[in-house]
């Protein structure tokens, strides 16, 4: 599709939902290949509107109402993959996508390598993912490291709508399968400055949020916010904080940890999943294979206990709250 | 239409030849002298090719293996009326549709004996690599055929799975979805009485699994797996519906595996030799041989230089899969993604210093 001149200039404030939204508009607009499917993704624009208008734009061919099936989804999004489509599925919840992991672990993510590369899936796999919310059961899950470590898969996690837009319009274009995270209480919470027309952000490219030189804080998706918060909070402090937004958990840039840690040498790794084997253990390995002589305090980890996402009632206990983030700066830098 | 004549719920199987080689006239269809030749020495073909399978795996030269004896003419009639465009979807038993698909004998060799080599076919080549998890490959079947409709294309996609694969959550999502959006799609169940040790009879209450099909708003129809024209006729309705517009087709065939599930399996364990027996009776290749000497088309030199061949192309396939060399290191690494991430390079070049035991000696 021609672009008309003033594509690519425009700005316009948006939420996370909106940024989605535009971002799959102009990638169906592109490219008449990317295909739309998943559970109330057409008339009702999906249950977070983040579909909303595309049936009518692009037909329900294009953008299918599927019927209640989680794993057809997944399934049959990597059928159309290996058959030149760019299948963009919407899974309801992460609470639901369990019943995806057959296809995605046997299938989407190792169907390059059993042919050796003679056919391949470019599938994404959008999901809204993390408590905060008052949400339903099963509504709230955050296990990113469940589809981190499978090989072959990449995870993508936005944290803010410009940031979405970029990065969802190159998973789209990705050679490989992608999980697509977002987090459910970003979508409407920030609003910002989202260009319109196409443009990328590199997989696999973490973002320096703010540089600083005495602790690197480290974070992705929903905890985002909360983490400039703490640092606002931490200004009295007179600390230098360094934010790092992960934005890609597999495959991981371990660079940009490392190289902010050697500088800084201190870290907080903040992630809503439980602690044990969350993707936290996984970045304090990586600082220890790789910057541990230049650690003045032990990596600080600010997660969920192990426990089952309390319902909402309960959620406080569960949830990585400024105050909890800021304590863990405040240790980490006391040491 | 055939599936109306024989609607699953009326209980008729469609058969056109039948064990004896006596063929049903007004049913018979109507194939090319050369192609009925080709579809039976491919099927001397598989049956070779099976049987030094497990001759390979007991000699410890290939991997577990599903043997597929007995039941190369339900695998191979659907097959036969494939367009070059057609999608082929296979679980793991289903040696003569990938022959005659056009995968090569070494490379299923291959495959078995533990390369991944041996899932890259030939690049015109339309069919998927096997599918272990059972039934995982019937939504991607519906996927492939939902981008072919989309695509405007007049292809199909026929996708093969086990009488155990209809009870899996895969086969109802599957089979649901293909009806929804009546996307060009050939379910092919092969029956095969057994799924390991469970026998049919304890997979589904369903008096058969053609019926299933009805409830997901597409006809079914049962056929007999090991008549080769009975189904090839509904393989060819069947795809003529998808290519009309006219969505998917459940086709249950009524076949029998005369191996074990795999070589690791003991089939002695829950099956009568007296059944084995009456099956082997029932021998899609001996039924198939009579067909074609009645009507003048096989003669006895005809045979004999035709499992000659079937010996000599298979030791000459073994041989080929043999000598085809291990992996080397990168061809393990370099297929995970597109481009290898960093972090994935660290990992191979660390993994260089240590030997391959595959490479030498």
């Amino acid at each position: 599709m021609a672009e008309s001149p003033q594509r690519g200039m425009t700005m316009t404030i948006m939420n996370m939902v909106q940024a989605i939204n535009l971002a799959l508009m102009e990638e169906m607009e592109r490219d008449a290949s990317v295909v739309l499917l998943g559970e109330d993704v057409g008339i009702d624009g999906g249950v977070f509107r983040v579909t909303e208008g595309l049936q009518s734009k692009f037909g329900p061919e294009r953008v299918i109402d599927t019927p209640l099936a989680e794993s057809a989804i997944v399934g049959v999004a990597i059928g159309m993959a290996m058959n030149g489509l760019r299948p963009v599925a919407e899974i309801q919840f992460m609470g639901f996508s369990y019943l995806t992991l057959n296809q995605i672990i046997c299938h989407a993510s190792r169907m390059r390598n059993r042919t050796r590369g003679r056919l391949t899936v470019p599938m994404v796999v959008r999901m809204p993912y993390g408590a905060g919310v008052k949400a339903l059961e099963h509504h709230s899950e955050s296990t990113e490291a469940l589809y981190a470590q499978i090989p072959g898969l990449k995870v993508v996690v936005p944290a803010t709508p410009s940031e979405a837009k970029g990065l969802l319009i190159s998973s789209i274009r990705d050679p490989d399968p992608i999980i697509f995270l977002e987090p459910t209480r970003n979508y409407r919470l920030i609003k910002e400055e989202v260009k319109e027309g196409e443009y990328t952000i590199p997989i696999g490219k973490a973002r320096i949020v703010q540089e600083g030189s005495d602790i690197t804080v480290i974070g992705w998706g929903a905890m985002m916010p909360l983490i400039q918060d703490a640092v606002k909070k931490a200004r009295s402090d007179k600390i230098s904080i360094e934010v790092i937004d992960l934005r890609t958990l597999s495959p991981m840039d371990s660079a940009a940890i490392v190289g902010s840690v050697k500088k800084t040498g201190r870290a907080v790794i903040v992630h809503e999943a439980p602690k044990t084997a969350g993707l936290g253990a996984e970045i304090v390995a990586r600082i220890n294979e790789k910057a541990l002589l230049s650690l003045e305090a032990p990596v600080e980890r600010v997660t969920a206990p192990d426990i089952t996402v309390p319902l909402p009632m309960g959620e406080s206990f569960y949830y990585p709250s400024v105050d909890k983030i800021l304590a863990g700066i405040r240790r980490v830098t006391a040491f | 239409m055939l599936t109306d004549e024989y609607d699953p719920l009326r209980g008729r199987m469609l058969q056109i030849l039948d064990k004896d080689g006596n063929v049903d006239n007004i049913l018979e269809p109507d194939i090319p002298d050369g192609l009925l030749i080709r579809a039976y020495k491919t099927m001397v073909l598989a049956r070779t090719a099976d049987e030094k399978a497990v001759k390979l795996q007991r000699q410890g030269k290939l991997g577990a293996y599903p043997p597929s004896k007995g039941q190369e003419a339900s695998q191979l009639g659907p097959a036969l009326a494939m367009a070059d465009k057609d999608w082929l979807v296979w679980a793991f038993r289903e040696l003569a549709a990938l022959l005659w698909r056009g995968v090569p004998i070494w490379r299923a060799y291959l495959y078995w004996m533990g390369n991944e080599e041996g899932s890259n076919y030939p690049e015109n080549v339309r069919v998927t690599p096997s599918a272990v998890p059972v039934s995982s490959q019937i939504p991607h079947a519906v996927g492939l055929s939902y981008a072919s409709k989309l695509r405007k294309e007049a292809s199909a996609t026929v996708v093969y799975f086990g009488d155990g694969g209809t009870s899996e959550g895969d086969f109802n999502e599957g089979l649901n979805f293909a009806g929804v959006f009546k996307t060009p799609t050939v379910f092919v169940c092969q029956n095969n009485q057994y799924a390991i040790s469970l026998p049919r009879s304890r997979q589904t209450a369903a008096r058969t699994i053609a019926q299933k099909a009805l409830a997901f708003g597409f006809p079914g129809i049962q056929v007999d797996g090991n008549d080769i024209l009975a189904m090839y006729a509904a393989g060819k309705e069947a795809l003529e519906r998808a290519r009309r517009g006219d969505g998917p087709t459940l086709i249950e065939s009524y076949t029998y595996r005369l191996g074990d599930h795999t070589t690791s399996d003991d089939a002695t364990r829950y099956r009568l030799d007296q059944e084995v027996k009456e099956w082997t009776e029932r021998d899609p290749i001996k039924r198939f041989k009579i067909y074609l000497e009645k009507k003048g088309l096989w003669t006895d030199g005809a045979e004999k230089e035709t499992l000659a061949w079937a010996q000599a192309t298979v030791e000459e396939e073994v041989k080929k899969a043999q000598s085809f060399p291990s992996p080397a290191i990168d061809e393990v690494f370099e297929h995970t993604y597109a481009e290898m991430p960093p972090e994935l390079r660290e990992q191979i070049e660390a993994l260089r210093q240590w030997p391959n035991p595959h490479r030498e000696g």
